[in-house]
């Protein structure tokens, strides 16, 4: 019953869902109110009808009603209570939903709390909104029906992939749909501003924190999945460049360079054209990424049951929507005037520099990506691209990506000085050329980008921190007085200046994980120990533990250095009797400047066991910079000027105000 | 007029690449090109991963059935089929050779790979730089290729090897090439 009420949910939603993309479009063209005003109670009974929809749905998962198709192929009755919940988005048909429903949440949140928006903005936006929520309630009710009955229920399900049995992973897709799908409101409000051929300040204001919320969010999913990569497939590695991992990263990259933009749109009233194709083309991305995963033409890691039905109908969502957008593109946007001039080297110009640099790496994960693809296409051998080629071409772009990064923001608006702004970095300068000789001399047996990498790091950590002592005149200024303009500057300034500290804290684990990781691999017998650059790790025990749906090897292992106890780490070789596989749970112990990582493997006939160990440095500094990142994402949504419902065309002006000084 | 035709740019490119999408939607990159069905295999002679196992070169896939499989220490999905090769390995009942071809692979990864999980094949050839992987037609790993008596591919399988598809269509396969 309950399973029915979700399935008519859906379908209602569906037909509320054409209506939101008709009726309010229309009301704005030609002019009436009552029309465009249905907009807002339309995006909030969509949501409401889907998340029936997907409550029913994780009901299902919950009480264990195999008379599912997708519950019994997914789940089974012995799974902790935790993964038969996370279990409902673990598969095709469920992300689906999930997708949905974050989808019409972010459009019921412009539609509650848009008041301010210009009431024909407001309509197109969510009517746009509303077409993207159409075309995948469509997707989901013809071709991926999480709600199908089985005429005989099994007994039991089938049981989830044991992989994805981890609180890591388990969280892992919502974060990155929350990234892809809040690119969809940049998205609908590009497209709606083609519409109403007019972008300003006020429009930039509205986007800038969505694109932050979605930037956020996918900044914290694609660091789940690398940090779930690490510990959980037991290589010690934490990026494979793997078809899927690049589809959520090309939005990241776009997004990245879409969130810079958008400040010269608020600031200086230019980069329009250019601003909003990148919201175009950051969605776009993400509807790729999605057609990738499914659709079979690329065959990946993390490919879900693929389908060339489904992918065909994607395909022509794919079509309908960044075709359609760009067309419109094509015919709006040499209506858009732009505003301020500005000479290369100025605060605009270092933000255009980010933007291209981000777009070209992004062009060049695609191209990588989809090189397979046009390969066999166009005919000739099936090849893939792997990590070689990504290391080579990606490297070398972010170099002067993060060079300039710490010098963009010493410089003003339209007119810089570039002598003066290398000047004020004189103290990074200085402080990165004593880290590369630093770093050489300790490490001189390591890749000398090894040392570019550092000094790089710290080059961007010293120059964002100059900018902000600078901001505060730290030390130019009585220490009151900077205290009291540390309190004042505003949210969006710390918001950068943590995430680009973020940045310069990953490159450091960036380097120090790819540069200097030792490892060692060994047959062991319990009591032996092996010694690996100064740690010794001994072999105490190898045991039999039973887990709620698996049984699992637990090693234990004593790591010492000069005698003195470092850790004592547990590696697991879990088996999942239902899946018949088996999984390895590395044991990691973290100092915060290295990990020491211990798997355990299989006996041999005479009762070794093979285990390996790593000694990876920095590497924690990955997800501590990523985290920074996130941080500084969520520093900036919240600042005032942002905040839901607080731009307002007329009482903002020009856009240049600065935010009132918080008391 | 120019600036006309850059504002076009996206839209044709998009255009492209939605005809390649649509392209790449028939064809499915697990299928084998059918330039290679019933061919003999490539010509090649690859390093022993494990001496004392030997290498593997065409010469090794001539006289009985062979079932090659494409591994890599890097590959997920390898470790998620391993279990089955042993499996199949140890029972013994299925007449046919099981040989490995190590793809992109370091080899003390490859060695230390299959210490830990087992080591199934009776020879395992070392495609450090994935030169006759390309020969092969390989597309990602893992892979598996049914090798006749005469030397020639009969099928390919692309992604791990699942119990369903080793009963339904491998096996019958093996038995049915066998002389």
């Amino acid at each position: 019953m309950i399973t029915e009420i979700g399935h008519y949910a859906l379908a209602l939603a569906f037909a509320v869902a054409l209506a939101q993309s008709l009726v309010p479009l229309h009301g704005a063209h030609v002019g009436r109110a009552s029309w465009m005003a249905l907009a807002g109670p339309a995006s909030q009974v969509q949501f409401l009808l889907v998340a029936v929809a997907f409550a029913s749905l994780t009901h299902a998962y919950v009480v264990s009603d195999f008379s599912l198709v997708n519950v019994a192929r997914n789940s089974h009755s012995a799974k902790p209570m935790l993964y038969k919940i996370t279990g409902v988005w673990a598969n095709h048909e469920g992300s689906m939903l999930l997708w949905v429903l974050i989808l019409t949440l972010f459009g019921m949140l412009v539609g509650t709390f848009g008041r301010n928006l210009p009431p024909s903005l407001k309509a197109r936006v969510l009517s746009v909104q509303g077409m993207i929520g159409a075309g995948f309630l469509a997707f989901i009710l013809f071709t991926s029906n999480p709600f199908e009955r089985l005429p005989v229920p099994p007994v039991d399900g089938g049981g989830m992939n044991p992989l994805l049995q981890d609180p890591g992973v388990a969280f892992h897709p919502p974060f990155l749909y929350l990234g892809y799908v809040g690119f969809s409101i940049a998205f609908a409000f590009a497209v709606a501003a083609l519409i109403e051929g007019r972008v300003d300040a006020a429009w930039a204001r509205w986007v800038r924190p969505w694109t932050l919320l979605a930037w956020s969010a996918l900044t914290m999913g694609i660091a789940m999945g690398s940090w779930w990569a690490y510990y959980e497939l037991g290589w010690g590695g934490w990026w494979y460049w793997d078809p899927v991992e690049n589809a959520s990263f090309m939005p990241w990259l776009l997004g990245t360079a879409l969130l810079h933009s958008a400040i010269v749109v608020e600031k200086r009233d230019t980069l329009k054209r250019w601003t909003i194709l990148l919201a175009i083309l950051t969605f776009g991305l993400s509807l790729i990424g999605t057609f990738l995963v499914r659709s079979g033409v690329l065959s990946s890691v993390h490919a879900f049951a693929q389908d060339p039905e489904r992918g065909l109908f994607i395909l022509v969502l794919l079509a309908l929507a960044i075709g359609g957008a760009l067309l419109l593109y094509a015919w709006r946007a040499p209506a858009l005037r732009a505003g301020g001039l500005f000479t290369p080297v100025s605060r605009e110009g270092g933000l255009l520099l980010n933007n291209l640099l981000m777009a070209t790496a992004c062009a060049t994960v695609f191209l990588g990506t989809l090189y397979p693809l046009f390969v066999d296409v166009l005919g000739a051998e099936k090849i893939s691209v792997g990590p070689p080629y990504f290391n080579a071409t990606f490297v070398p772009i972010m170099i002067p990506a993060l060079v300039t990064m710490a010098l963009g923001p010493m410089l003003p608006w339209k007119r810089g000085d570039l002598a003066g702004a290398l000047q004020r970095l004189r103290l990074a300068f200085a402080a990165a050329a004593v880290t590369a000789l630093v770093t050489y001399a300790v490490a001189s047996d390591g890749p000398v980008l090894a040392v570019l990498g550092m000094a790089i790091a710290v080059w961007v950590l010293v120059g964002t921190l100059v900018e902000y002592a600078d901001r505060i005149k730290l030390f130019r200024a009585p220490l009151r007085d900077s205290a009291r303009r540390a309190a004042n500057l505003p949210r969006a300034a710390y918001g950068m200046t943590l995430a680009h500290a973020g940045m310069a804290v990953l490159v450091v684990g960036v380097t120090g994980a790819s540069a200097w990781k030792q490892e060692s691999l060994q047959m062991m017998q319990v009591g032996d120990s092996v010694n690996l650059s100064g740690y010794e790790f001994s072999l105490l025990d190898v045991g039999q533990v039973a887990g709620p749906n698996y049984t699992t090897r637990l090693g234990t292992v004593r790591v010492e250095r000069d005698g003195e106890l470092i850790a004592v780490l547990f590696p697991e070789k879990r088996w999942y009797p239902v899946q018949a596989q088996e999984t390895s749970e590395a044991a990691i112990h973290s100092n915060g400047m290295a990990d020491l990582y211990a798997v355990l493997g299989e006996p041999d006939e005479t009762g070794r066991w093979v285990t390996r160990f790593y000694r990876t440095p920095l590497v924690p500094w990955i997800w501590a910079g990523s985290l920074l990142m996130v941080l500084g994402g969520l520093f900036s949504l919240s600042d005032r000027r942002l905040r839901v419902g607080a731009p307002r065309r007329a009482a903002q002006g020009s856009g240049l105000a600065p935010a009132p000084a918080g008391g | 007029m120019r600036q006309r035709l850059l504002i076009l740019l996206p839209l044709a490119l998009f255009m492209v690449l939605g005809g390649f999408f649509l392209a790449g939607l028939g064809r499915d990159p697990k299928v084998l090109p059918s330039a290679l069905l019933d061919q003999p295999v490539p010509d090649f002679d690859l390093p022993a991963l494990i001496p004392e196992k030997g290498g593997l070169a065409s010469a090794d896939l001539v006289g009985g059935v062979t079932v090659v499989n494409v591994f890599a220490s890097w590959c997920v999905p390898c470790r998620v089929e391993h279990p089955l090769w042993m499996r199949l390995a140890e029972d013994g009942d299925v007449r046919m050779r099981l040989v490995g071809l190590n793809y992109k692979d370091r080899p003390q990864d490859a060695r230390g790979w299959l210490t830990e999980l087992g080591d199934p094949y009776t020879r395992i050839g070392t495609d450090a730089d994935g030169r006759v992987g390309i020969d092969w037609g390989v597309y990602g790993v893992p892979e598996t290729f049914v090798i006749d008596p005469t030397g020639r591919i009969r099928y390919k399988h692309v992604g791990p090897m699942t119990e369903a598809t080793w009963t339904d269509v491998i096996h019958p396969l093996v038995r049915s090439l066998q002389p």
